[in-house]
């Protein structure tokens, strides 16, 4: 545990501090790095950039929720901005690099400073009043997007082209690498790995420096850092932009893997609910909290009904009665639904706090 | 004595809808000096502090820091501009270690809050400033024990461990020895000491150990139901009728035998 060694640098000194969490952690980030050659296929690959989205999305709320104590209903406000920038710039301009950065940048622009906005209004006082600001900013922000058709495309969204290289037919190379042609898919896939990863990396930073231990403690006690002389508002503020920012980038990397932008899959009230869930799940106010969070939650969501279908169809070839059908493929949700609770109820620390604790 | 007083509170006054906790009082507290407040329960001490650190906003009246009004402004701000306070119920980060609990104090101080992509285990230099202090409150073999699981006793040396980091110009304390073990008393009563002995620092101290006031205190100012009702040299207060019936509420020949007592 010397300060100097690379992997301390790289994980700013914040072990996982569990055997089977390092296990779990590695198993994910290898899963995900190497995703197009050990998972092929369309399907398998969409549910990998999914996760490192979510991963990213997760933890910015965990940021805010976990680590400073802010309850906020306007994530996927700053995800839709994300997504909306990419759409706009992408379905206006030309669909090159240069288009692509003026959105981002844009995007990132407009939703820190209406995070900082909502902040320095609300967020000296209760609690449950910055929990209402978001909530009401965010449906205003919702039904403004799906009303400005011009701009938005309106309810039914905007499909666009993204730079050439990211295109599915584009190739890379003429000859397939391990077997795996390397497109334009494969090369969107890697870009929102590599932002994830690093976007992560840098959260993980800010958790740990002296500026993330204020956030602990404003947390913990926002009287009393502010009487140790921290201007407790100015750190939420703060805490508050750096989310948004972040939320922001996931809705980029998530605009760029669908090539289309809607308010179904940006500013849907469902996300900010699924956020929650993944966020309670992992286990708040640690960050590898939103690596298991995100990834469970988005394997059940996407393999639960296939498992089930498969499982009802072999009770019924057994010709057990009654089982088949609480297990048909159209009951996942309630399975999901039930499997959340149960995790929630046995984990109420997270899957993270869990592991932890197992340890010792 | 000084020209400017290193604290000034002037007709400072606080009102909960009809009951006036702090009422017009005017006080002026010099570098050097250590002042005991005393007073029954519900005198107002506590309410007093907190409008001189910042935590309630005065109905009336002003506070001075080095003849600064510091009135408007937030209690962030004044602890930046040298005034520290401990305070009378334990008020610390419980899911925070003993270690991160005194190194904020001592980051606040050295105004590194807001450095994001440094990591917190590299300033060394502030690790080993908590350190010591931990090692001067005799909480330096806890350091990695969660702050809330900390027995009363702890508590209380941990909470003046964040004022002495912050390194103030007046310190505020708020019945430090409260709730102690007789064994764990002199520590703190020793850092109190300590800070007086510098000569250059403010202290005011809640406390209502008639022996701990007699040892320490240059002066006593006696509040009852927020009025200053008394203030001088700790003999002559505690001697003084006013004290006697207004603290005590018992007669003169009667309190001074309870405070032998109570000095024991
Ligand atoms: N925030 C508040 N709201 C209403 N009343 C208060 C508040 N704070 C203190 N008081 C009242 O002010 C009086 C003085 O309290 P306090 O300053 O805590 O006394 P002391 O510290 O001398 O024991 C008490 O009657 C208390 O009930
Ligand atoms: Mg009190």
């Amino acid at each position: 545990m010397l300060p100097n060694n690379p992997i301390h640098s790289i994980l700013s000194g914040d072990y996982p501090r569990s055997k089977a969490l390092s296990v779990a952690l590695v198993i994910v980030l290898v899963s995900l790095a190497f995703a197009p050659f050990l998972f092929p296929g369309s399907q398998p690959l969409n549910v990998a950039a999914k996760i490192c989205v979510f991963v990213i999305l997760v933890a910015s709320y965990d940021l805010l929720l976990g680590y400073t104590g802010i309850v906020s209903f306007a994530h996927t406000m700053f995800y839709g901005i994300g997504g909306y920038g990419v759409a706009i710039a992408m379905y206006n301009f030309n669909a090159g690099w240069g288009a692509l950065g003026l959105g981002v940048l844009a995007a990132l622009v407009l939703a820190m400073l209406l995070a900082l906005l909502i902040g320095l209004f609300s967020l000296r006082v209760r609690a449950i009043f910055f929990a209402m600001i978001t909530l009401a900013v965010a449906s205003a922000f919702a039904i403004l997007a799906s009303q400005l058709n011009e701009i938005t495309g309106g309810e039914d969204g905007r499909s666009y082209r993204i730079p050439e290289m990211l295109r599915p037919a584009f190739r890379l190379f003429d000859e397939p690498v391990l077997g795996v042609m390397i497109n334009g898919r494969i090369l969107t896939y890697y870009l929102i790995f590599f932002a994830a990863l690093i976007l992560f990396l840098l959260a993980l930073r800010v958790v740990n420096s002296p500026f993330g231990r204020v956030l602990q403690a404003i947390r913990e006690n926002d009287f009393r850092a502010e009487a140790l002389g921290y201007r407790v508002v100015v750190y939420r503020s703060i805490a508050n932009c750096l989310s948004a920012g972040m939320a922001t980038l996931a809705g980029v990397l998530m605009a760029l893997w669908l090539r289309y932008t809607g308010p179904d899959t940006t500013l849907s009230f469902a996300i900010m609910i699924d956020i929650l869930l993944m966020v309670v799940i992992g286990g708040m106010g640690t960050l590898y909290g939103a690596v298991l969070g995100a990834t469970i939650f988005i394997l059940a969501q996407n393999y639960l009904q296939v498992l089930m279908g498969q499982f009802s169809g072999m009770l019924e070839a057994a010709g057990i009665p009654l089982l088949p059908g609480l297990f048909h493929a159209d009951r996942w949700l309630l399975w999901l639904g039930i499997l959340f609770v149960l995790s929630v109820y046995f984990f109420p620390v997270g899957i993270v706090g869990k592991l932890r604790q197992m340890k010792s | 004595m000084p020209a400017t007083p290193a604290l000034e509170t002037r007709d400072l006054t606080i009102r909960f809808g009809g009951h006036v906790a702090v009422n017009a009082v005017s006080c002026a507290f010099h570098p050097g000096t250590l002042t005991a407040i005393v007073g029954p329960n519900g005198a107002g001490k506590t309410t007093y502090f907190n409008l001189i650190s910042g935590q309630l906003k005065a109905t009336a009246g002003s506070v001075l820091l080095r003849g600064h009004d510091v009135s408007g402004l937030t209690a962030s701000a004044r602890t930046k501009r040298g005034m520290g306070r401990a305070f009378q119920l334990t008020n610390l980060f419980p899911n925070l270690t003993v270690m991160e609990n005194v190194r904020l104090a001592v980051q606040s101080r050295a105004g590194a809050g807001l450095q994001l992509l440094q990591l917190w285990s590299h300033r060394r230099d502030l690790i080993e400033k908590a350190d010591s202090l931990l090692e001067s409150v005799k909480l330096l073999e806890k350091r990695n024990a969660m702050a809330g699981a900390l027995p009363h006793g702890d508590q209380r040396k941990l909470e003046v461990a964040l004022l002495l980091a912050l390194e103030p110009d007046v310190f505020m304390f708020d019945e430090p020895t409260a709730g102690m073990s007789v064994d764990e008393v002199p520590t703190v009563l020793d850092l109190i000491h300590g800070i007086k002995a510098r000569g250059d620092k403010t202290v005011l101290l809640v406390e209502h150990k008639m022996d701990v006031v007699r040892s320490l205190a240059d002066r006593i100012i006696v509040l009852h139901n927020g009025t200053l009702v008394a203030d001088g040299e700790p003999a002559t207060v505690i001697a003084s009728p006013v004290v006697q019936e207004a603290y005590l509420g018992i007669s003169p020949e009667a309190a001074g035998q309870t405070m032998g007592e109570a000095a024991r």
